[in-house]
């Protein structure tokens, strides 16, 4: 028959490699042995770090990235595992989603810097003298800094799956686990990679601050690029500051091409919509990939294996069952349920009162509100001034598509770029013109995150629609009426999602800002960033504690109450189409 | 117990209710029977809202009854039973799996092994027509090519019963004669692995088309009005006088049961402030006056000829009819709309005064119009929030009835100038829009 016969034709081709096949051959073998070459290194005694410090040679780095760069991977290994469990569950389960997601919303503004000071000590007990326990409390810093967002898209994809396809799945007899596979992962995944990557980006925040970290008595220095950066501060070594920089830049670059540029263009058939669009994502490695036939064949037993396993008869409790008559749920059992949360949270809340007030009084709970307003104020300040100076340029690169084009990668990238690599540079310039730290070294915090308000303000810009353009300038609107009537609530939701992500990192970024040095020289602003890190260095846990607490409660009330309305706002409002 | 055996499909006395705003039960499905045999394709006929989809949803086992007893091949329906495939309105395809996967899908929940999988889905492809797409994905696939993956993977698992739920209603009209002559011709030549169909439409001559047994649902709450046989021979021709009048006896049953409402009773669903409102534009209800008395109607028009003149569907034209009924600009009966004398003047009337009648009309025939004008004269500020309002309709029906309603009396009152309504701060007033300074 015909059809067999070209199959086999086909068959016959895919066996013999192409050139492509050699390129990507080297690619998928290279990466394999940089992971195995690096994880060696992890299972070495604490001393063997001792032994070989950290070196300033330029020489060294592409091995200190290279152990960053695993870092990163497997956190955002463990924050996939994580969210397919705790999102599922939550999704699934009325009762434990009223308990689980609100935990989610306020790890989402615990500072992240702030977990690493207990889980350094955690890790470091769980695996004495042993690299494991330090590269763990580092991976779980980053984790932390992933796994929230990630977590919150994928419960929204799942409580949002279509009906018609959720109908489907049933009237067709699939599993819960088929389901979950077929249906609810798919559905979920371009939020969840659009979340991964920006969780990404703040990951090489916190990956290169966790590297080399004090707490108290206990100094982890993991080589990697952020230790690097430590120890050229230290030597007051400009520099090896720059080589830092630089090698960043190269990881940074490699990260976004090799990994996620190829995933997103992959990922884009997940899109839920039933009309092809405009324009699809492109990557050149997925290309090259999708043009070699040996690689090609190579990845069939992957699918196989990922067919495999959506079709294993896992049996799944039904937590939602969506044919029930009464489908009432028992309000005794509602009840007990409640109660036993109320009782679990005050217990926790007596704990920590006791804790707490065993070693501090009155007066530090005014010291540490005072030095949180003061934090607030900087991010306040900070978050206007970025406005007032991107929305501006973003506007206007934005309505230019070829600049935007161009501008707009720069931006992402420079958002994800660690700041605090270049914090050096600042106080450099600080300390040599003596300049008022406290006002100076403000500015820090937002060094790395304004770019999310940059970028987001160039794509609302991009999209505002020409022909809204076109009507404002036949009724020759033009200045300030042209700003508040025609753009500004045009690219308002854009702006927000931007600012939103800029003052979160911002908070974040005040404990490695507050606090800055260059060799001897320390320098350090009023605030609740530097409380939390001089509580840090000093391993007074109890004031770790409450700075964290503290932050955590200010961030959670900033974004209820004026982020969230403003969001709200301008999704009711002024979303266009 | 004989006749429950060799039935593919018994359904007795079946109710379902959905809770209603205010924690009540709110009753769309009273007391239906139904019975599907082996080699019939039956028509669930209604107007949207009437229960036809519900039921269809208990005998799929995706909704359960909420009591009666529903059964297939004598076994209680308790989930999704074996050997019924659907088909949706929307597709429900899997954007991320390609024609080959979507069909495969229902045969690898069986756990069918792979050979055999590939073989029948190839052979559902190649019967519906669809060879050569195996690798497209659904996106790129236009409305009936879409539809016709639906019914490969429905068909793959060869269902004893097919469901198909409004399947041709969201494809344009000649994509889905295509799709309908395509489905009975492989249905008449036996070549269907499957033993009945039983379809839910709105669509009065797609019933006649394709059904050979019409159950038609009353609304409110669901319920079966009339069964009607039909017993043209296929192929059918929309133009057989038979078939004609067949369509025209029912759109007269159809309109039969909208006579005018009795006057409002306070309490009673469906009437009083407790009456729910669908949606019509003010401006659709104007041109619809405006066409009816012209010609070639002079304010009388036969409603499958008005539904074809302004392609409209069965059920929107009824839908429209009642609007005007409930106003008393026109008047439904035995499958005709007629103007009335308040129409009639309607459609000569310049904007203002047309706007003025329709004021007039909405305050003294819609209770809940009435009601709001009222709540907003006596209060002191003129003011008062919608919720007011929607908590009393949730009394009466579902939340989305309750919201519709609302929209619908926004809508209306907005356009007889009886009130202003701020969406922002969800509030009713008096104060006249044209006030606010610009």
């Amino acid at each position: 028959m015909k059809p067999r016969y070209i199959r086999t034709a086909a068959i016959g081709r895919a066996l013999r490699p192409n050139v492509w096949d050699v390129v990507a051959l080297i690619l998928v073998i290279g990466a394999m042995v940089l992971i195995v070459y690096g994880g060696e290194q992890t299972t070495a005694p604490l001393s063997e770090l001792e032994r070989t410090p950290v070196s300033l040679d330029p020489a060294n780095l592409p091995l200190y990235a290279l152990r960053t760069v695993l870092r990163m991977l497997l956190a955002i290994v463990c924050s996939t595992v994580f969210t397919f469990i705790y999102a599922a569950i939550a999704a699934k389960s009325r009762r434990a989603e009223m308990v689980m997601i609100p935990v989610l919303d306020i790890l989402q503004s615990v500072p992240i810097l702030g977990f690493l000071t207990f889980t350094v000590v955690f890790f470091m007990n769980l695996f004495p003298s042993q690299v494991l326990g330090a590269e763990l409390a580092s991976v779980f810093a980053i984790f932390t800094s992933q796994a929230w967002n990630m977590t919150f898209s994928m419960y929204q994809s799942m409580r949002n799956v279509p009906k018609d396809l959720e109908e489907a799945t049933q009237s067709f007899h699939l599993s819960g686990w088929q389901r979950f596979w077929r249906l609810d992962v798919p559905f979920a995944m371009p939020g969840l990679i659009w979340n991964a990557m920006m969780s990404m980006s703040g990951g090489w925040f916190f990956v290169v601050a966790s590297e080399a970290i004090t707490v108290g008595n206990t100094t982890v220095t993991l080589p990697g690029i952020g230790s690097y950066v430590a120890l050229g501060i230290q030597q007051q070594d400009l520099p090896a500051i720059f080589y830092a920089i630089l090698a960043m830049l190269l990881v940074i670059i490699a990260y976004d091409q090799l990994l996620f540029r190829p995933i997103v263009a992959w990922a884009d058939k997940f899109r839920f919509e039933q009309t092809a669009s405009g324009e699809a994502p492109a990557s050149w490695v997925l290309d090259l990939f999708r043009r070699t036939r040996a690689l090609r064949a190579l990845t069939l037993p992957f699918s196989a294996i990922n067919r495999a396993i959506s079709n294993l008869r896992v049996p799944l409790p039904e937590l939602r069952p969506a044919t029930k008559a009464k489908g009432r749920p028992s309000r005794l059992i509602d009840g007990v349920w409640i109660a036993l949360i109320l009782a679990g949270t005050a217990y926790a809340a007596w704990l920590s009162y006791r804790y707490l007030s065993a070693s501090l009084g009155m007066p530090d709970v005014l010291i540490v509100i005072r030095d949180g307003l003061i934090t607030l104020l900087r991010v306040a300040v900070l978050i206007t001034l970025a406005t007032l100076i991107w929305v501006p340029v973003g506007v206007w690169i934005g309505l230019r598509p070829k600049l935007a084009e161009r501008i707009q990668p720069l931006a992402q990238f420079l958002a994800a770029f660690p700041a605090n690599l270049a914090f050096p540079v600042f106080v450099v310039a600080i300390v040599s013109f003596r300049l008022n730290p406290n006002v100076w070294l403000s500015p820090l915090m937002i060094l790395g995150t304004q770019w999310y308000i940059l970028f987001n303000v160039i794509a609302g810009a991009s999209a505002f629609p020409t022909d809204l353009r076109e009507a404002a300038s036949s009724l020759h609107l033009g200045g300030w009426r042209w700003w508040f009537k025609v753009i500004i609530p045009g690219i308002f939701p854009y702006y927000v999602t931007g600012a939103i992500t800029a003052s979160g990192g911002s908070w974040n970024a005040s404990i490695v800002a507050e606090v800055a040095s260059w060799g001897d020289t320390h320098l350090k602003a009023t605030g609740l960033g530097a409380y939390i890190a001089s509580a840090t260095e000093a391993g007074d846990f109890p004031r770790v504690v409450l700075g964290i607490a503290t932050m955590c409660i200010l961030v959670t009330l900033f974004n209820r109450l004026v982020w969230r309305p403003l969001y709200a706002f301008g999704e009711r409002r002024l979303r266009l189409g | 117990m004989l006749d429950k055996a060799s039935a593919l499909i018994d359904i007795r006395g079946v109710c379902r209710s959905f809770p209603k705003g205010s924690g009540e039960e709110l009753l769309v499905l009273e007391k239906v029977d139904l019975t599907i045999r082996s080699g019939e394709i039956v028509g669930l006929l209604g107007r949207s809202g009437s229960g036809k989809s519900t039921l269809l949803r208990i005998i799929a086992g995706l909704v359960a009854p909420s009591s009666g007893q529903a059964t297939c091949r004598g076994e209680t329906i308790i989930g999704p039973p074996n050997g019924v495939a659907m088909v949706f309105q929307s597709f429900a395809l899997f954007p991320w799996l390609t024609v080959l996967q979507n069909v495969e899908l229902g045969l690898e929940a069986l756990g069918v092994d792979a050979t055999e999988r590939r073989t029948r889905a190839l052979a559902a492809i190649d019967l519906i027509g669809l060879d050569g797409f195996e690798s497209a994905y659904p996106k790129e696939l236009s409305g009936g090519m879409r539809q016709r993956v639906g019914f490969a993977r429905a068909l793959v698992v060869h269902p004893d019963l097919l469901l198909m739920d409004e399947p041709f209603s969201a494809l344009d009209v000649l994509t889905a004669e295509t799709l309908r002559t395509d489905l009975i011709d492989l249905w008449m030549e036996g070549r269907l692995p499957i033993k009945s169909i039983l379809m839910v439409t709105h669509n009065i001559e797609e019933a006649v088309l394709m059904c050979d047994r019409i159950l038609v649902f009353s609304s409110n709450p669901g319920r079966v009005a009339a069964e009607i046989k039909v017993e043209l021979t296929h192929p059918r021709n929309r133009l057989d006088p038979h078939f004609r009048q067949l369509v025209d006896s029912i759109y007269a049953r159809m309109t039969q049961r909208a006579e005018p409402k009795a006057p409002a009773i306070e309490g009673i669903p469906g009437s009083g402030v407790g009456m729910t409102l669908h949606h019509a534009s003010s401006n659709v209800l104007s041109g619809l006056i405006e066409t009816l008395a012209g010609a070639p109607y002079h304010g009388h028009a036969d409603l499958p000829v008005l539904a074809s003149q302004l392609q409209l569907e069965a059920d929107e034209i009824l839908h429209l009819g009642e609007s005007l009924q409930l106003l008393r600009f026109a008047q439904l009966s035995e499958g005709d709309l007629m103007l009335t004398e308040a129409g009639k003047r309607f459609a000569n009337l310049e904007t203002d005064a047309r706007k003025r009648l329709f004021a007039e009309h909405l305050v003294t025939y819609v209770p809940v119009m009435g009601l709001i004008r009222r709540v907003l004269d006596e209060r002191p500020s003129h003011t008062a929030p919608a919720a007011r309002f929607r908590n009393e309709l949730e009394d009466y029906m579902s939340e989305d009835y309750a919201d519709e309603t609302l929209k619908t009396v926004v809508s209306w009152g907005r356009y007889a100038e009886l009130f202003a309504y701020d969406e922002q701060s969800e509030t009713f007033s008096l104060e006249n829009p044209g006030g606010e300074s610009a």
